[in-house]
């Protein structure tokens, strides 16, 4: 269901209500922390997880984790607002809420984990909450595609994630991050270097969406429009960027990190911008400048020098706020008009022009005009790019050419929709409710507030930013709308008038690039091949291990444990049995006699349910042996469980066809006796060796004083082993409530599922 | 199963079996029995009220449905085991309180212990019951 089938109201009551409280009560507590931060100091906060492997929930935040945390409770904030308004009686927000809640705390959690496997815990909690995200409208086919595809994408970078925090946690000796970090550059003389960067990377790229893994960013856009806001620009897909700027500190320096961040970064930003300029759609358009800027984020992780990780730091502020903002306008777009297609809008200026100024100021911050925290943030970024040490002709290139499109897209997405000259408009357009307007509002105001303040930014996060990429205060360097006439500025008025031109003749760069980009191949086309591939695969696989007769299972359990058991014995040697004979007394012939006729009559009968009395012999004959032998705990509940068993079988046999005349089975027969000759093997070998009462001894003697019980077997059951007991009853009521679904061949009272 | 007599005397019996059973449940710490025994032996008086009248009067009888007894004693079973963090001990250590203590008698005894048998108890009692009863109307 889209959003504009749903009738309008106002929001959705206290659920809408109670999550914008929530993450506002924590953007207020990180806020909190921004004076202590910028002063300098490091919070951390450790509890023991599992001290044995020296994993423990350590938290910590300093500048860019704490960059990050308010990035990710604010824009949250403000798109839980945003969407009680625009998804404002849907039956499901509640479902909503919660998934995005979900999702914003397993985000925080990565970027405050201070521990390799915490990182990794959160790492794939926002995978796993995305997915449900992006498939929250899991109605549609589509939806569901793209949905799964995030999150095999990720998921699969994921695994190479896993592996490369192992290794780094071998390679240092410690799975604190900050004990890693405090080693320097150390960790890249190890052996193991290459190999733990290369699959870290992996994990990094495939999340961040840069190139070639890039292709399920855009279709990612299935999501509701504030999850694309959120997840999509501000946080999810910057998590792969954090990690890699967490670890600068330690892995940056070598020329493996600089020339693969520096490459793949600027393709990815170059070729996104291209992809931007060829849609037609807002919210696909967006998705693409989101790629360029992360690709652009990831070129300058790859540098050192102050200018850049300056730049990065800027950047990533200045894009998530002009970026969540303009997929917000969109949603609200959308929602007015019911299209996103940009031939089919224009002249929306006039009836909603809170939301058109909140996107004229985003989008200019996005192009990066002055006075806006835009223009400060691409001076930086030439400034960063002049100063690389390898290409910096080519990177400033890259990033000229992938500004100028920038200023494009900006143009498409935020003035041509509100300001062409549209005469057909189709519905009545209404101005946006205030809870979709705060967010675009606040966070292009914010643009334009540290634009012309930029000082603020400086202090409180750019500065300590810098602080935990580099370890030196001294690589900061100054935010400043006005640093002179030199060559960022020159490079900042070429992109100007490339992007003007390029503007100008946009509909026919469109179709250019269309055609271009049409000849790049791209993993997405294959997708659907893979996994029909994957299907099959496992389609054909379960035919061959299931057949769905119990009988072929049970043969082959059965052989498989008559051959394990006597290759055990063949393997370690028999030990001398114990002659059997010498203890008998007349009870155990009536036992024995008991047990062998109800066993014989269960083989030999024709009738099922005569087989299954007869096996209710064997049961309480083995009963009657454990009172025999003192064990009376264990024989009521043999009785109890042999009358149950008689019973649920009696039910199905009864409802099942006779047994045609019992054929004689030879496989079947060489597999019981079988089974029966090694089994009394086993046990004969038990009893041959001398009785271990250690355990005996120490239940007898502690039972009554520890846990003032008598009966031995219960107190163990409830006392010294209730872990092992509570998992035993948890495997019973899963057993149970499988095999009701199984019965009721999952039909369910539930109306949708 | 249409026996009038099965049906006349499983209702005394079903409602003996029950009785039984929480006197299994309670002697299980210094005798045999205990929270596993007893939940088979309470289940097995309901199936024999399942068998005698149909499972459509067992599980009225019943008022809730078995499984959520099940999950229910296995949420009672974990909270008996988390409340040992109350008192600063390590998860499932038994919390005792001897009520009327004197001092040659331990008075009446109530434990952690004794609430996680009961969750037992009901986990294998709803479990069985979900079982039973799922059969007797899907087969």
């Amino acid at each position: 269901m889209s959003a504009r089938d749903i009738p309008a109201a106002t929001g959705n009551g206290l659920v809408g209500i109670l999550p914008v409280l929530l993450s506002a009560a924590i953007f207020a507590a990180f806020a909190s922390l921004l004076p202590a931060i910028g002063m300098g100091s490091v919070l951390q906060w450790v509890i023991p997880w599992i001290p044995s492997l020296g994993i423990s929930f350590a938290f910590l935040v300093d500048g860019l984790s704490l960059t990050f945390a308010l990035l990710i409770s604010g824009i949250g904030t403000l798109v839980l607002l945003y969407s009680n308004s625009y998804l404002a009686g849907h039956p499901h927000y509640a479902r909503f809420a919660l998934f995005l809640l979900a999702f914003m705390i397993s985000m925080l959690g990565l970027v405050l984990a201070d521990d390799l496997i915490l990182l990794f815990v959160f790492w794939e909690l926002t995978t796993f909450t995305s997915y449900l995200l992006i498939g929250f409208s899991h109605g549609s086919e589509q939806s569901r595609r793209n949905a799964l595809q995030a999150l095999f994408v990720t998921g699969a970078g994921g695994l190479a994630f896993l592996a490369g925090l192992i290794l780094l946690g071998l390679a240092a000796e410690t799975t604190r991050i900050s004990e890693i970090l405090a080693g320097g550059t150390a960790i890249q003389d190890h052996p193991l270097y290459a190999p733990i960067l290369i699959l870290l990377l992996l994990g990094a790229f495939t999340k961040s969406a840069q190139v070639p893994f890039h292709f399920w960013l855009p279709n990612a856009m299935a999501a509701p429009t504030p999850v694309s806001a959120f997840l999509h620009s501000a946080t999810m897909v910057k998590a792969g960027i954090y990690v890699m700027a967490r670890m600068h500190i330690a892995m940056a320096g070598s020329d493996i990190w600089m020339w693969t961040l520096t490459i793949l970064g600027a393709a990815t930003a170059v070729y996104a911008s291209m992809l931007a300029v060829r849609q037609t759609d807002l919210k696909q358009a967006l998705a693409y400048t989101t790629l360029m800027a992360l690709g652009t984020l990831t070129l300058f992780l790859g540098q050192e020098e102050g200018y850049a990780m300056t730049a990065f730091a800027t950047f990533l502020i200045v894009h998530s706020l002009y970026k969540a903002a303009l997929f917000l306008v969109v949603g609200a777009i959308d929602k007015a008009t019911g299209t996103r297609e940009v031939d089919a809008l224009g002249g929306l200026g006039r009836f909603m022009p809170v939301t058109a100024a909140a996107a004229g100021v985003a989008a200019l911050s996005m192009a990066g005009f002055p006075p806006f925290l835009g223009f400060i943030g691409k001076e930086l970024k030439y400034a960063g790019a002049l100063a690389v040490t390898s290409e910096p002709v080519v990177i400033a290139g890259a990033i000229l050419l992938a500004n100028a499109l920038m200023l494009v897209v900006a143009g498409v997405v935020a003035f041509r929709p509100f300001w062409r000259s549209q005469a057909a408009v189709t519905r009545p357009i209404r101005e946006a409710p205030w809870p979709m307007l705060a967010g675009p509002v606040l966070l292009a105001a914010l643009g334009a507030a540290f634009g012309i303040y930029p000082d603020l930014l400086q202090s409180a996060l750019v500065t300590p930013t810098v602080v935990s990429l580099t370890g030196d205060v001294g690589e900061a360097r100054t935010l400043t709308l006005w640093a002179g006439v030199n060559l960022p500025l020159v490079l900042s008025i070429a992109t100007f008038a490339l992007g003007l031109v390029l503007y100008a003749i946009h509909p026919k760069l469109r179709e250019a690039l269309i055609e271009i980009t049409a000849r790049i191949p791209s993993l997405d086309r294959g997708w659907d091949g893979f996994m029909d591939a994957i299907r099959r695969g496992s389609e054909a696989l379960t035919h061959v291990i299931q057949t769905g007769r119990m009988t072929d299972y049970l043969a082959a359990m059965f052989t498989t444990i008559v051959a394990a058991l006597a290759a055990g014995m063949i393997w370690g040697g028999l030990p001398g049995l114990t002659p059997i004979g010498a203890d008998l007394t007349w009870i155990h012939l009536p036992l024995a006699a008991l047990l062998l006729a109800g066993a014989a009559q269960t083989a030999f009968t024709s009738s099922r349910i005569a087989a299954v009395a007869a096996l209710g012999v064997v049961g309480i004959g083995t009963a009657l042996v454990f009172i025999y032998f003192g064990a009376p705990d264990v024989a009521i509940t043999q009785l109890m469980v042999e009358v149950l068993v008689v019973v649920l079988i009696a039910i199905v046999m009864l409802r099942v066809p006779r047994l045609k005349a019992a054929p004689f089975r030879p496989l079947h027969a060489i597999i019981a006796a079988a089974m029966g000759v090694v089994t009394t093997l086993v046990l004969l070998a038990v009893v041959s060796v001398p009785l271990d009462r250690r355990l005996s001894d120490f239940f007898e003697a502690a039972s009554w004083p520890d846990a003032y019980g008598r009966n031995i077997v219960n107190v163990i059951l409830v006392d010294f082993r209730a872990l092992d007991t509570f998992g035993e009853v948890a495997v019973v009521v899963v057993a149970a409530l499988s095999a009701m679904a199984l019965l009721r061949g999952g039909r369910s009272s539930e109306g949708e599922r | 199963m249409n026996s009038v007599i099965l049906r006349a005397g499983a209702r005394y019996l079903a409602g003996l079996l029950l009785l039984f059973s929480i006197y299994m449940l309670l002697r299980g710490h210094n005798e045999p029995g205990g929270g596993f025994i007893g939940g088979l032996i309470g289940a097995t008086g309901f199936v024999l009220y399942a068998i005698a009248c149909g499972t459509a009067d067992a599980r009225a009888a019943l008022r809730l449905t078995p499984e959520a007894i099940a999950v229910a004693g296995l949420g009672l079973a974990l909270l008996a085991g988390l409340s040992a963090a109350l008192f600063g001990d390590a998860f499932f250590t038994g919390q005792w309180l001897f009520i009327g203590e004197t001092e040659d008698d331990k008075g009446l005894p109530l434990s952690t212990v004794l609430v996680f048998d009961l969750g037992v108890y009901l986990a294998v009692f709803g479990s069985i019951l979900a079982l039973v009863f799922t059969m007797e109307e899907e087969v």
